[in-house]
């Protein structure tokens, strides 16, 4: 109840209907020159002092970039991406890997701070600053540009055992595990967007949680694309063994700039027996302005494999940004018993696009898959899920159930569902639920009666609508997601 | 106290409403009756401001205010509460969180305090208790998988929280079976008092056997042709709505 109330707050302290997060942070940057070749990624990787091992990975995975075609299936359109006009790194200038908040720049705080995201450990661990700090802590990283600038919590993480930094660090203290790992869930050569990344990919989180432990706190990872004319091409790598448990929480935003900018992101995620990964995600990169200028493209591969028995991943992703949404979070349900979930809210208002969904490969006996999406499209955008189950012929007693609901706002926005479905094994159980729908006139005026304004009326409609994904949510991010809803559909009725 | 004064009103340009008089002073009843397409339903949804209504001459004020210049959530934190014939389903969207978001955004309107989650839980059960409904009804999605009986009464708990000053009651009595329609109609009664006013639209005399209008107003071609105490709705019920419109034309 709390949350809905928020969420009326939320709309009346955005009186502008515009993007709060648009603002850019003036920073000297250490950046690579334009274009893409074999120097810049040598440049990268000398940048980060990397081994030799993992220069000559990029270098294959540049190799395998070269041979593949971007891919065109999607229903997605934009003018050719000029991979020679973008700085494949951009820092601010600092030296990186800074001990302690005190040596991070206080403009980097800053922004983070007018982002509401707490970076100051301190005094949320201290409790002293009212309400806002009885909440449980979570450990962030933040990442802006192509770094990552501060990593809280980690000594009270290290102290469970629980690795929480930076991947390049990781490549430096942690080699065993990131060459073992790394490419693993998603190989260099997957496909387009992942070889640009495995080639260039400058930082992003590791998580490595060991065997039987719970993670005692949140993690989280907060993307800030600041620079302009930069991609921002992140490596997010999470381990958790044997009867492990973590939830992960990732946000991320970026200026409001006239030109498009390309986010190319790789999230691998491997899971052992009877251990669980709970991946949330709410995206709220700049969507571009009204009439369809500028806007993130964002390109992201995300996968994960269950490779032990009763393994668990769930995906559960808010996404209200972006000018392009590319983005399938999958499932490799390798060990028996094995679960995997998607739960979906994509919104698209404006002119964005946006083809997201998700893949369920059910490899061992009784594994189970649950999708739910929902699709919300207004303005003159277009929505499409587009999602696989495929059962292979060992998969005895796999289940899924996919529940696809899309809801229209207006007249002249699209939404769409692509299922494939592919089963090879005769036992299993698929089930393919999907509605359309729209916010009925009807509906309108009934919360009106009672005293709601239009867009509380909206928003109170939209997150009903939602309610299957967003209870999924950590509560914080659940809360934030309902505000971001009502924000994003702003003025789309009426 | 709702006053119109030779309202007309048109949908896609066809004159449904055709000067409608009508004063409902604080504390009374009044009710509407008359043969279908006479124009009963527009008059609410005129009232409470739906869009798709073309007002095209006359006045109708609450308390002096322009009723016809406020948008609808403005009536509604005025105090002006319409019981839909057919409520509308809101899937996902929790009953109790529906109405305590209703009525503190009219309390913000009103500029009074907004009632806590704690307040309002013991409010809203006191009144489905009162009017005999299960709990479980405020823990249900608004409408959502309620039989006809369950929406109507879902709309008379939603009054009976919302304690309008001005309810309009579109054929509540629909499709009701007598038990609920006792129901609805004690909710009604339980608000009666000098700063209750109603305008029960129905086509029934039945329903007016257990809430008893001051005045009964029949409406045929957009107008109000006869009025008078409830003895109308009687003589209604035993001669028919064709005797009374020919007398009148």
């Amino acid at each position: 109840m709390a949350a809905i109330a928020e969420t009326l707050d939320a709309v009346q302290a955005v009186t502008d209907g515009g993007y709060k997060w648009g603002f850019s942070t003036d920073i000297e940057m250490d950046m690579a020159p334009k274009g893409l070749n074999e120097d810049i990624i040598r440049l990268i990787s000398s940048r980060k002092d990397e081994p030799a091992w993992l220069l000559d990975w990029r270098l294959k995975s540049y190799a395998a970039w070269l041979k593949t075609e971007e891919p065109d299936w999607a229903k997605i359109k934009h003018p050719p991406i000029d991979y020679q006009d973008l700085h494949y790194y951009a820092a601010p200038k600092k030296k990186p890997g800074p001990k302690s908040l005190d040596e991070v720049d206080p403009e980097l705080l800053r922004t983070y701070e007018r982002l509401g995201i707490p970076l100051r450990e301190r005094a949320i661990l201290a409790g002293v600053e009212g309400a806002e700090d009885e909440r449980p802590p979570i450990a962030i990283d933040a990442v802006f540009d192509s770094v990552s600038v501060a990593t809280t919590f980690r000594s009270t993480l290290a102290k469970s055992g629980v690795i929480f930094c930076p991947i390049s660090e990781a490549v430096r203290d942690h080699p065993e595990l990131v060459r073992k790992y790394l490419g693993s869930v998603v190989p260099a050569g997957d496909n387009y967007f992942a070889a640009l990344n495995s080639a260039v990919f400058t930082d992003g989180s590791f998580v490595y949680i060991p065997k039987g432990v719970r993670c005692p706190m949140e993690l989280s990872t907060y993307f800030r694309i600041n620079a302009r004319n930069t991609g921002q091409f992140e490596r997010t790598l999470i381990i958790a063994e044997e009867g492990a448990y973590v939830s992960y929480l990732e946000g991320c935003t970026a200026p409001q700039r006239d030109e498009n900018q390309l986010h190319a992101a790789v999230v691998e995620l491997i899971v052992f027996d009877d251990a669980q990964i709970k991946y949330s995600t709410v995206q709220n990169w700049y969507p571009g302005d009204a009439n369809g200028k500028g806007g993130i493209y964002n390109f992201v591969t995300k996968r994960g494999a269950c490779r032990g028995a009763r393994s668990k991943i769930s995906w559960t992703q808010v996404e209200t940004g972006s000018a392009i949404t590319w983005k399938y979070p999958s499932c490799i349900l390798q060990g028996d018993d094995s679960v995997g979930e998607f739960y979906s809210v994509a919104v698209t208002t404006n002119h964005q696009q946006a083809d997201t969904g998700t893949k369920m490969i059910h490899i061992g006996r009784n594994t189970r898959s649950t999708i739910v999406s929902k699709g919300i499209s207004a303005g003159k955008s277009n929505n499409t899920y587009r999602g696989l189950v495929r059962v292979l012929p060992k998969a005895h007693g796999a289940r899924n159930h996919t529940q696809c609901d899309s809801l229209l706002i207006g007249d002249q926005c699209g939404a769409h569902t692509v299922p494939y479905i592919e089963s090879r094994n005769p036992t299993a159980k698929l089930e393919h639920e999907a509605t359309t729908s729209k916010i009925a006139d009807d509906q309108l005026f009934y919360c009106r009666q009672r005293g709601l304004s239009q867009e509380d009326a909206v928003g109170l409609i939209v997150n009903g609508f939602c309610k299957d994904v967003l209870k999924e949510l950590p509560m914080e991010f659940a809360v934030e997601a309902q505000k971001l809803l009502a924000i994003s559909l702003e003025g789309s009725v009426g | 106290m709702l006053e119109i004064k030779n309202l007309t009103a048109n949908i896609d340009n066809k004159t449904i409403l055709n000067g409608i008089d009508l004063v409902v002073p604080d504390g009374e009843i009044h009710a509407i009756m008359g043969p279908n397409g006479s124009g009963k339903s527009t008059l609410s949804y005129v009232l409470s401001g739906r869009e798709g209504y073309d007002v095209t001459g006359g006045t109708a004020t609450f308390d002096g205010a322009d009723l016809l210049d406020m948008e609808p959530e403005a009536r509604a934190a005025a105090g002006l509460f319409l019981a839909f014939q057919y409520p509308v389903e809101l899937p996902g969207v929790n009953n109790a969180n529906f109405l305590r978001t209703a009525l503190n955004a009219q309390r913000r309107a009103r500029g009074e305090a907004e009632l806590d989650a704690v307040a309002f839980l013991k409010l809203s059960r006191a009144e489905a208790k009162r009017l005999s409904m299960p709990d479980d009804m405020l823990k249900r999605n608004v409408n959502v998988g309620f039989s006809g009986g369950e929406k109507k009464r879902n709309e008379v708990l939603q009054m009976a929280v919302l304690r309008p000053r001005l309810a309009i009651l579109d054929e509540t009595d629909s499709g009701l079976d007598i038990d609920a329609l006792k129901i609805v109609a004690d909710g009604v009664n339980a608000l009666r008092g000098p700063n209750f006013s109603a305008l029960v639209i129905t086509h029934y005399q039945r329903l007016l056997d257990y809430i008893v209008p001051d005045r009964v107003h029949v409406l045929a071609s957009g107008r109000i042709i006869r009025s008078g105490g409830p003895e109308l709705a009687h003589q209604l019920e035993a001669h028919g709505y064709a005797a009374i419109v020919a007398e009148a034309a």
